[in-house]
């Protein structure tokens, strides 16, 4: 018991990492997925065909091949791109290199969701708005937003699930998250399991929570009809 | 990309897949016969075994699969009296953590999904069993349990997905599945690309196969839900003046 509260503040500070991760990979995955979204409803072919390549490669490749990938394979562009510029060697860090391998592969996630959430929006709203005189812009910031919004949140909920999840791969890399450290304090005080379930708990927490967020926006957004 | 790192490795990579395939078969068989039983008691609400799966399934999708398999593979050691039993035989192989974990991590999701279709069958369809003097037990097992397996081909088949790609964290304890064989291959020549890429084509093959397949399964299985099928074509024009 000493010993578990002596490394407590280890396995904490390994959660913060974890969250913060998490949501800084959101965020990216948020870009790319509105920006993927538009470009398979309203770009031209090749930009299409892009985001349908993007869709179709990330989400048939496990997460954990991508993170090696983009990790490894990362440090040795940047290497290249340092020797050719003669600047100094930037070590990659796997906070970086992870949050931006976790954002590019729930962006294709991220994708669907929104062109979906949009697909699902009645085509009378819009036209609704159309004879109301709206301009595209306004049409879109009015109407197709909000709607999408409406229809996105539960899929956009489980991807975030799923995300924080995933986060927990990049410990294999290194990153100084709540498994990696739960897994170093079970090592050090010869406790394993404890500081193993700990870390488990704190993932229940951190899920059960986000879950309870998902129930009151989905009744708030169904006030919209 | 240098090609004859995958090519004088052919044998690594093709064991590699082997593992992989057989890993992720076993667990689904395994998962699927776990959690067709627990769909049916957290269905009918059994007191006290109903909570305790909810709690199962409940630890086992909110938490990180990797952090399950260093449970089972690194956390049991902690404590004497497994280390002491019979069960160690089991726990201190990496192969064998990984079968329980992903057993118990898949049928935790398909528990679930079964669940959602058991309890969203449609009330008419057991009422008409019922008005042909089925037993509650006959209704289940002609009518119910059939028709709720085919309605969850679709979510089932991205579970399988998803545990062929979770058996990639297999080689966080030592399995040599395929990405085990890729990491290898990586430490060896200090190639990321070559290795990494060409276990991402493997995998996304598998995929695409397995999407076909469950494809098929679908339009042999539930071609009678979809609008297009000629029994429900004709209601479809009554709905739609």
């Amino acid at each position: 018991m000493e010993k578990f509260l002596e490394y407590l503040p280890l396995v904490l500070s390994g959660t913060w990492i974890t969250i913060s991760v998490s949501v800084l990979s959101l965020f990216i995955a948020v870009v790319l997925g509105l920006l993927g979204a538009f470009g398979k409803l309203w770009g031209n072919p090749a930009t299409k065909r892009i985001c349908t390549i993007y869709t179709t490669l990330i989400r048939g490749v496990p997460d954990l091949l991508l993170i090696l990938l983009i990790f490894y394979g990362g440090q040795i562009g940047i290497n290249y791109i340092t020797e050719f510029f003669e600047i100094d060697y930037i070590n990659i860090s796997p906070f970086i290199s992870g949050v931006l391998t976790i954002g590019f592969i729930y962006g294709a996630y991220m994708v669907e969701t929104f062109r979906g959430a949009i697909l699902a929006i009645e085509q009378g709203q819009l036209e609704a708005g159309h004879s109301f005189g709206m301009t595209n812009l306004t049409l879109f910031r009015r109407i197709t937003f909000p709607l999408m919004v409406k229809h996105a949140i539960a899929s956009f909920m489980n991807n975030w699930l799923v995300l924080i999840k995933s986060t927990a791969l990049i410990s294999i890399v290194g990153l100084e998250d709540v498994v990696r450290k739960s897994n170093m304090a079970g090592q050090i005080t010869k406790q394993p399991f404890t500081f193993l379930l700990t870390a488990a708990m704190i993932y229940i927490v951190i899920t059960s929570l986000s879950l309870w967020v998902i129930r009151s926006l989905e009744k708030k957004y169904q006030v919209i009809e | 990309m240098n090609f004859s790192i995958v090519i004088d490795n052919i044998p690594l990579l093709l064991d590699g897949l082997w593992v992989t395939l057989h890993l992720i078969s076993l667990s689904l068989v395994l998962g699927f016969m776990l959690a067709l039983p627990l769909a049916l008691i957290r269905h009918f609400k059994v007191p006290v075994a109903n909570q305790l799966i909810w709690g199962f399934t409940y630890f086992f999708r909110s938490t990180p699969l990797i952090l399950q398999i260093y449970l089972i593979y690194y956390g049991t050691g902690q404590f004497s009296w497994i280390r002491d039993s019979w069960m160690w035989v089991i726990l201190e192989k990496a192969y064998l953590c990984g079968l329980i974990a992903f057993t118990l991590n898949t049928a935790a999701y398909t528990t679930e999904i079964f669940r959602n279709a058991l309890d969203t069958m449609r009330k008419n369809e057991i009422e008409a069993a019922i008005a042909f003097g089925m037993s509650t037990w006959k209704a289940y097992t002609r009518i119910v349990i059939p028709n709720s397996l085919r309605r969850s081909i679709p979510p089932y088949s991205n579970e399988v997905i998803f545990l062929l790609h979770s058996s990639s964290i297999a080689s966080a304890i030592t399995i040599t599945e395929l990405t085990g064989a890729a990491r290898y291959l990586y430490s060896k020549y200090y190639d990321p690309f070559t290795p990494f890429l060409a276990v991402s084509l493997v995998y996304l093959v598998i995929v695409f196969l397995l999407t076909y397949i469950f494809k098929l399964l679908e339009r042999r299985f539930l071609s009678y839900l979809s609008i297009n099928h000629e029994s429900t074509k004709k209601l479809g024009d009554f709905g739609n003046p």
